[in-house]
């Protein structure tokens, strides 16, 4: 898609919303919903997309959007398409926008059962690796030795130790036709994946990179620059899953080291004092596990 | 026109829901509330209800799903028990203030620790202040036309809450009782299709659960204050409508029963006021002036028709089968909280009984009767509940 051709799509996420100079979240929503077009009903568990979208009489939706509770996203979506169901409104579709609190952690059971029951939901998970509307804290999307304001690093701590949950490959067990993994850094890609997402029925998962320049502490104008290099890293590897089969992956031309990408976050600057070469070097392993089992590194095909 | 069968409590509740005909509706299983939605599920199989049978992962799902159905436009309902019921807590909350009218059969169960399954009033009553509409039923003949009510009761337009049906667990879900069943054509006539004014539309997008803060949320709160009391005048209207309709009367937002010249009352909700109005005729038989106020509405709580019921009267004995520990049973407190500084208000007794299923039989209201002649001698300033049929032997 031209540049031009995206201007012209109608905005259906607009501007004066409150969300942080260079959110990486309200940017990808953006352009979800031009790919989703219209005739979608949108539902957003709590987290930092309801907050900066919502203060009473005020609203960047143009599409009917509910919030009703963290963890509850799933069901609430589960709930309108069963009513749209009953009311015979086939041609609308609800998606799912949530956070990674909610839809790693709080919200995780009532994924499953979305998934396990089959509902025409198209979930998509806005991924920034902590809880930002509360002022980021550890979630289970926080990736392995960054720095939280609850596992903060100290002398007695590297950030936080645990790996980041692999909720595309668990939400891909569960037999659905279509996982993908998107950045906001490229956003033709995100689209694309919205629109064939939206060309299968039953519930589908797309999980999008989303930097967040407040917490993991990089300038507000480098968003798109930061969720390129995590992606040429090979840490947020870029995939398609259609019922259970990897089918695409987007290839990495020259991979970038982990070591530039990790240098422009304030979350990661204690990997770069006196210690920390360890710890870099089991985050590279990590991306370098990626290409590998991916196979990013390469030309793409399309 | 009706039929009449014998059933099992919570057929006739699943029978009352499918003659309403929710379009979505969420199950999960919990005791003593399964046989319903299993009762409505065969339903759906048979081809006999055309709803969304949504078979979820939690009380919180069920809940959830209900409340998404809702917004979008839908009649909606399930039912649940006990922690099934605490679990939904945080989801009605907020239902309630966005005003999302589905309907909850709420069976009766007390709450772990100790895990039990038996009856009591404690987990449905744990509700009272989310600003659902709760009704309490008698029996399951109750309870079949209470549903019937509580979706239209919901879905006034001038209301616009959650309805909840609550029964007690066992007593009523599980044992049979010969229940008139009313034509399809009856509650048709009397329960029009849901068409709300503002629903999840693509053609008229609108923002729902949006961030209210200082400015606006004590607003709100008074406004389904307001709609509570509201619902006072047309739950009783509702109530009236379906008597004519269906030639079953059970009073308003709540029923007395031989208080004209009672000097204590007792004052109930649920299955236990069957055996009261027993022991009150057995009393009456034997010269004592007894009577009973028996609460429908318990929310909103009916604090005018009481008043009117027992103002004439020596004493009240609330018999609460549930408790605030650390204070006393809920309905105490309300009555309280209402009469303190009424010129000759009755006094009040709060008796604690019935917790986690201990039986309510008329030797223990013979005994509360008792209690509360002696308490009037020896008098109620800062008086503890009375705790009926308490085994002081076991206490740890």
């Amino acid at each position: 898609m031209t540049a031009k051709k995206d201007a012209q799509q109608e905005d259906l996420f607009v501007s004066g919303h409150r969300a942080c100079h260079g959110c990486g979240m309200a940017l990808s929503v953006r352009h979800i919903l031009k790919a989703t077009g219209k005739d979608v009903i949108v539902v957003t568990p709590t987290g930092c997309l309801e907050t900066f979208t919502s203060p009473y009489g005020y609203s960047p939706w143009r599409v009917p959007w509910i919030h009703h509770l963290f963890e509850n996203g799933p069901s609430i979506a589960t709930g309108v398409a069963a009513a749209l169901r009953a009311q015979k409104k086939n041609t609308t579709r609800v998606v799912g926008i949530g956070g990674d609190g909610s839809t790693f952690d709080i919200g995780f059971g009532a994924l499953s059962g979305m998934l396990e029951r089959g509902d025409d939901v198209l979930y998509i998970c806005v991924d920034n690796g902590a809880y930002m509307n509360t002022g980021g804290q550890r979630s289970g999307a926080t990736p392995l030795y960054a720095a939280t304001s609850t596992h903060p690093a100290g002398k007695e701590s590297v950030g936080k130790v645990e790996m980041k949950k692999n909720v595309p490959m668990i939400v891909a067990a569960h037999g659905i036709p279509y996982v993908a993994t998107a950045s906001v850094a490229y956003v033709k890609d995100l689209q694309k994946k919205v629109k064939r997402a939206m060309e299968f029925r039953g519930p589908r998962y797309i999980q999008v990179d989303t930097p967040c320049p407040s917490v993991w502490g990089f300038p507000s104008d480098h968003t798109l620059e930061v969720g390129r290099m995590g992606v040429q890293s090979g840490l947020i590897p870029l995939f398609e899953m259609e019922e259970g089969e990897i089918t695409h992956v987007r290839k990495i031309k020259k991979q970038v080291p982990v070591e530039a990408y990790l240098r422009g976050q304030k979350r990661f600057r204690h990997l770069f004092g006196t210690e920390g070469e360890k710890e870099i070097a089991e985050i590279q392993a990590l991306a370098d596990k990626n290409i590998k089992k991916f196979g990013l590194l390469g030309k793409s095909k399309a | 026109m009706s039929i009449v069968k014998v059933l099992e409590g919570s057929e006739a509740v699943a029978l009352a829901v499918k003659a309403c005909r929710p379009q979505v509706i969420s199950a999960y299983p919990i005791s003593p509330q399964t046989h319903i939605v299993e009762g409505i599920a065969k339903f759906v199989a048979d081809g006999d209800l055309d709803s969304e049978y949504v078979r979820v992962d939690s009380e919180f799902s069920a809940a959830s799903v209900i409340s998404g159905a809702s917004a979008a436009g839908s009649r909606a309902y399930t039912a649940s028990s006990s922690q099934g019921l605490l679990l939904m807590s945080e989801v009605l909350y907020a239902s309630c203030g966005m005003r999302l009218p589905f309907v909850i059969t709420g069976v009766n169960r007390t709450v772990s620790a100790p895990i039990s399954i038996q009856v009591d009033q404690q987990d449905t009553m744990s509700l009272r202040d989310c600003g659902m509409i709760q009704l309490f039923v008698e029996s399951s003949q109750e309870a079949y036309d209470a549903h019937i009510a509580a979706f239209k009761i919901a879905e006034d337009p001038k209301i616009i809450l959650p309805v909840m049906v609550c029964m007690d667990g066992w007593v009523l879900t599980h044992s049979y009782e010969r229940i008139s069943l009313s034509d399809q054509e009856d509650v048709d006539r009397f329960l029009p299709p849901f068409q709300p004014a503002d629903f999840l539309d693509v053609d008229n997008p609108k923002t729902w659960g949006s961030i209210g803060e200082e400015d606006m949320v004590m607003e709100l709160r008074y406004s389904v204050q307001q709609t509570m009391q509201y619902a006072k005048g047309r739950i009783k209207e509702i109530f009236a409508e379906w008597a004519e309709i269906s030639g079953r009367d059970y009073g308003g937002l709540i029923e007395s029963y031989r208080t004209d010249d009672a000097e204590v009352i007792l004052l109930a909700m649920g299955s236990m006021t069957g055996t009261i109005k027993d022991a009150v005729d057995n009393l009456r038989s034997e010269g004592d002036k007894v009577g009973l106020v028996k609460i429908r509405s318990y929310r909103p709580f009916p604090y005018e028709e009481i008043w009117e019921a027992v103002k004439g009267a020596k004493a009240v004995a609330v018999v609460d089968a549930n408790l605030s520990l650390g204070s006393e049973g809920a309905i105490g407190m309300d009555l309280k909280a209402k009469f303190y500084g009424a010129p000759n208000a009755p006094l009040v007794v709060d008796v604690i009984a019935g917790l986690g299923g201990r039986d309510v039989n008329e030797s223990r209201i013979r005994k509360i009767v008792e209690e509360v002649k002696e308490a009037q001698v020896s008098g109620f300033f800062l008086r503890e509940p009375y705790w009926a049929g308490l085994n002081p032997t076991i206490v740890p």
